[in-house]
């Protein structure tokens, strides 16, 4: 094939009729799946009544599925670990949930040969999946650890073979924490509707086409790079295909319908998890497009509601059963064993009309069908003008789950358009038009300490940061803590920018997410995401300083260790002038330095605030804060007021949230509230009513994110100390950018869930 | 400037009055009742002293979530305490477009001058009243709350002559407040009226107990316990003429 002559792919009769009664014409030219769903889609302005109870077999196959689970947990969390085949898109031959049930499995495809079976995943790190099985009781082959650790090298090992000294001892105090150097990087999100939508053959095509073009006329290293990975990209191609034949499913074509639509998403999906192991793996913006399919269907006459939902159904059952095999020290990080298969529903598109479906309702359904659970991470796209029937079902479905988090569609989409996918908690990215490198943490709060000591950890006494002179008075003086702690902030975001550098280049060499690649746009835009931790305590530490008197207490060695404060001051989280303007100026100051740097592959680079559950783990690690928070005291979770400063009530403290400017933070503004029942309204009615006025003014201030629980502490209380009960098998919770079932989080995350959950009660 | 004595604020009320609701707590209460959950608002002369355009521009920084139905509740101690300084508050609220509720026990409430004519004034001011009957028993009343409850009668009777909506809340204390008899006559009194829009049985709990050490007076419902759910819910239909 030549494609200098201007040879077009040929569509063939079969494409025609997968394309049947769809309209449009651009997505038809190129891949362009947002083209195809503007023109597509449906919009529902209606309530849930059209909804349906889940089929018997949808009923079988996840009873099935909870016997896995439970038997899961019994075996300390994990049920089976590879030992023997390296994770690929074609290792094994089929597996379903269960054998003898494997008829009724509307949607097909495991990772592995078993349900829950963790793959042996070695690029990101052969000591990390060697760890991973043997904490499970698991030897992996001896041939393979040797081929791993002799033959080919890891992410993990390139990674360390590059880093600096100031890097190791940046890393070993956790000053910089989280880091992807020991596993996937994730936030990848491949456009997995194409193949749907074209078929592999197509997409085959058009990788084929770049790769002709790729370089021709100025062979830099930057195309001789970009020309191996289309080619990585083609061979993953290829694989997905191979992968389906295993299942009895030709997917080079386009999908002909409803379930062919489903199966054949998830198939890309599939490869995604099959490849890789990140920290992060979201599916996407997939509830809109699917709509349009089962829409055809159900005019056509093909398919009922019933079986509509039991599509639906079953495909989150094969999300909620998406597993990866992880070190003790991850889970400490991501407590719960989470995975991120973000699944993105509602917003409004570029052209005003609301983006709302009943695939939508479909998904929020299947909460209902089949229970709560954290995967997958459901998200609404909010806005003040979504249909108030829709706001009104979510909200209703939050009252009753607590699984589902809302993000402002009104500040997300001026920046990436009406067809981005939150790429891992919170993050938006363009879909198949865009990949984030994920980036970490910058704990502001030891950052901070570090300013006073002149560079030394407390904990070790090592000299980690700069030798700037330390703090020396005897009451800590504003003008002089701001001005160290602005250097002792400059040191660190060019470090931690550096270290990243480093990360994805080799992120890039040694781990390549060929399969993610393959479904998105070779020339692809690049944002490079930073984190801050220990956001709020770094804030109230400030307020403390500046109105307060804060006096450092120092150990023998002269290293300022503790702090009496003297009098009141403002903090963060009461809608209070004095103490927001700093949260403000904080964001502003930190984000402004990452932009001085330069980052890795014309990535732009943006900010978040958001922890997940390591706000525990990044708390220990670090010591007391001018705040008054003790020592090794957990932090407050991502973009949170830190605990007990909530003076005011929840709308104040969600006002302090929405004033952080959300183009500042682009990576995402986590917020995460429980409200008990009793404090929401009388009834469900009320509760739901109230629960989306909420929703609205906060979201119309331009805030970005928010995670809603609603329980009260005594069920937290009752489920720790009773986890055996079969109503806390499934109970989810919201913690920082998740879902999680809250007896999967270690007792040292529920005694925070419960702290923070209790000191608002009152 | 006229100003308020003002206990306290919160930014999220759901349940005191309709929609999502900002909560003003004036400082001052001459009833005593036994159950008291916010004993530290009793002082008449406590409290911060605050301007009515002050507090409605904290009250405003939470009008994005209040919607068509939210607006501002003011509870206590006893609101009505302070009426000047309410007529003030509300005058002013409704020139910004608020929604307003009072949620009072009444106590104040007298037919003499000057009070009769500013709550007159008042009720044209204000959207919805929440009125708590503790007891409407007079003997068991007095006890309760160490008054009496014939004004606090009245003035329902009064505000249904004007027809002005409410709700009348209950606060149910196991052996104190929930005799089925008693609860029955409630009812009666409440079919009396033209104006209710609700009966609410608010379930009694102990969080406040705390509060009457801290002010160095003896909580006498130490050993009471939060009502049954059955009874909550039989409360309820009594109160709502269900059963």
């Amino acid at each position: 094939m030549t494609f200098e002559t201007g040879v077009t792919f040929a569509v063939t009769k079969e494409m025609e009729h997968a394309w049947r009664g769809f309209v449009g014409r651009k997505w038809r030219e190129d891949v362009n799946v947002r083209e195809f769903i503007q023109s597509n889609y449906t919009m529902y302005d209606g309530d849930e009544s059209f909804l349906e109870a889940p089929t018997e077999a949808t009923d079988k196959l996840w009873g099935r599925l909870q016997e896995l689970q439970k038997e899961e947990r019994a075996k300390g969390g994990v049920l089976e670990c590879e030992t023997e085949i390296v994770s690929s898109l074609t290792g094994y031959g089929p597996g379903y949930i269960d054998e003898s049930m494997k008829d009724l499995e509307k949607v097909v495809g495991l990772q592995t040969d078993k349900p829950l079976k963790r793959a042996f995943m070695p690029y990101g790190g052969i000591k990390m999946a060697v760890q991973a099985a043997s904490t499970y009781g698991y030897t992996v082959n001896q041939d393979l650890v040797k081929i791993f650790t002799e033959y080919h090298k890891t992410h993990n090992q390139a990674v360390f073979d590059a880093y600096t000294p100031e890097m190791k001892r940046a890393r070993h105090s956790h000053v910089i924490t989280g880091l992807p150097d020991t596993y996937g990087r994730g936030r990848i999100v491949g456009d997995y509707r194409r193949v749907a939508l074209y078929g592999l053959d197509y997409l085959i095509y058009t990788k084929e086409k770049d790769l002709f073009y790729c370089g021709g006329r100025n062979m830099s290293e930057e195309h001789v790079r970009l020309r191996e990975e289309i080619a990585e990209q083609i061979r993953a191609l290829k694989g997905m295909k191979q992968m389906a034949e295993i299942y009895g499913y030709d997917i080079s074509a386009p999908a002909q319908n409803a379930r062919e639509a489903v199966q054949w998403l998830y198939f890309g999906y599939l490869a995604a998890i099959k490849t890789q192991n990140g920290a992060a793996m979201s599916v996407g913006r997939i509830s809109t497009f699917l709509d349009i399919y089962i829409q055809r269907d159900l005019e056509e006459g093909t398919l009922t509601e019933k079986e509509a939902q039991e599509l639906i159904d079953h495909l989150v059952l094969k999300f909620r059963m998406v597993k990866f095999a992880r070190i003790p020290s991850y889970n400490e990080l991501f407590s719960g064993d989470p995975v991120w298969v973000t699944l993105e529903m509602a917003g409004i598109g570029m052209d005003g009309r609301h983006m709302v479906t009943k695939n939508d309702f479909r998904f929020l359904h299947t909460l209902e069908n089949m229970g709560p659970a954290p995967e997958p991470n459901l998200t609404v796209l909010w806005s003040s003008r979504l249909p108030e029937a829709f706001k009104k079902y979510a909200a209703k479905i939050s009252v009753n789950t607590s699984s589902i988090q809302y993000e402002n569609d009104c500040v997300m989409r001026p920046v990436w358009g009406d067809d981005y996918s939150i790429c891992c908690c919170v993050s938006a990215t363009q879909t198949g038009k865009e990949i984030q490198f994920f980036g970490a943490r910058a704990n502001l709060a030891k950052c901070l300490i570090y300013a006073l000591n002149g560079g030394v950890d407390v904990a070790t006494g090592e000299q980690v940061g700069p030798e700037i002179a330390p703090v020396t008075s005897e009451y800590l003086n504003y003008d002089e803590v701001m001005h160290k702690f602005n250097a002792m902030m400059s040191w660190l975001v060019e470090l931690y920018v550096n270290t990243l550098n480093l990360i994805h280049y080799m992120h890039d060499k040694y781990y390549y997410e060929a399969a993610e690649m393959a479904l998105i746009d070779t020339y692809t835009r690049r944002t490079f995401a930073t984190g801050i931790a220990g956001f709020s305590h770094v804030v109230d530490s400030l307020c403390a300083i500046k109105y307060a008197k804060v006096k450092p207490v120092r150990n023998e060695a002269g290293l300022i260790v503790d702090y009496e404060i003297e009098g009141d001051f403002p903090r963060y989280g009461n809608d209070d002038e004095r103490a927001d303007s700093i949260a403000i100026w904080l964001l502003k100051a930190f984000m402004k330095k990452v932009r001085e740097h330069h980052t890795y592959r014309h990535s732009e680079p943006t900010t978040s605030i958001l922890t997940i559950t390591s706000n525990v783990v990044y708390g220990k690690a670090t010591g007391a804060t001018p705040d008054g928070r003790k020592a090794h005291a957990p932090f407050a979770p991502g973009a949170n007021p830190s605990y007990g400063a909530e003076k005011n009530g929840l709308l104040a403290s969600l006002n302090s949230v929405a004033k952080l400017p959300y183009e500042y933070a682009l990576d995402g503004i986590s917020n995460t509230q429980t409200i008990s029942p009793d404090a929401l309204g009388h009834s469900l009615e009320e509760r739901k009513d109230n629960l989306w006025h909420i929703l609205d003014g906060y979201f119309d201030q331009g805030a970005h994110h928010l995670n809603v629980n609603v329980f009260g502490v005594e069920k937290l209380r009752d489920c720790m100390e009773h986890p055996e009960k079969p109503e806390y098998a499934n109970f989810t919770i919201r913690v920082s950018g998740y879902a999680v079932k809250f007896i999967d989080l270690t007792r040292e995350q529920q005694l925070d869930v419960i702290m923070r959950t209790e000191h608002k009660t009152l | 400037m006229l100003q308020g004595r003002i206990h306290s604020t919160e930014s999220f009320g759901s349940v005191d009055g309709p929609g999502v609701r900002f909560l003003i707590f004036l400082q001052g209460c001459k009833l005593r009742c036994r159950y008291c959950h916010n004993a530290d608002t009793w002082k008449t002369d406590g409290g911060t002293l605050m301007t009515s355009d002050e507090l409605l521009d904290k009250a405003e920084r939470c009008r994005p979530y209040w919607g068509d139905k939210g607006g501002i509740t003011v509870s206590g101690g006893e609101p009505l305490l302070q009426i000047d300084f309410l007529l003030d508050l509300f005058k002013k609220a409704k020139r910004r477009g608020i929604n307003t509720c009072i949620d009072t026990a009444g106590q104040p409430f007298t037919r003499e001058e000057p009070f009769f004519s500013k709550f007159g004034e008042l009720c044209a001011l204000c959207d919805l009243f929440l009125v708590d009957i503790k007891h409407i028993d007079p003997a068991a009343h007095k006890s309760l709350t160490g008054a009496a409850n014939e004004n606090i009668l009245d003035m329902l009777r009064y505000l249904s002559e004007i027809k002005k909506p409410v709700w009348i809340r209950h606060v149910l204390v196991p052996e104190i407040t929930d005799d089925d008899a008693a609860l029955r006559k409630t009812r009666e009194f409440i079919e009396t009226l033209q104006n209710v829009e609700r009966a609410e049985v608010l379930p009694y709990h102990s969080m406040g107990a705390y509060k009457w050490k801290q002010l160095g007076c003896r909580y006498t419902l130490e050993d009471t316990q939060p009502p049954s759910a059955e009874r909550v819910k039989n409360a309820n239909d009594i109160l709502n003429g269900l059963v």
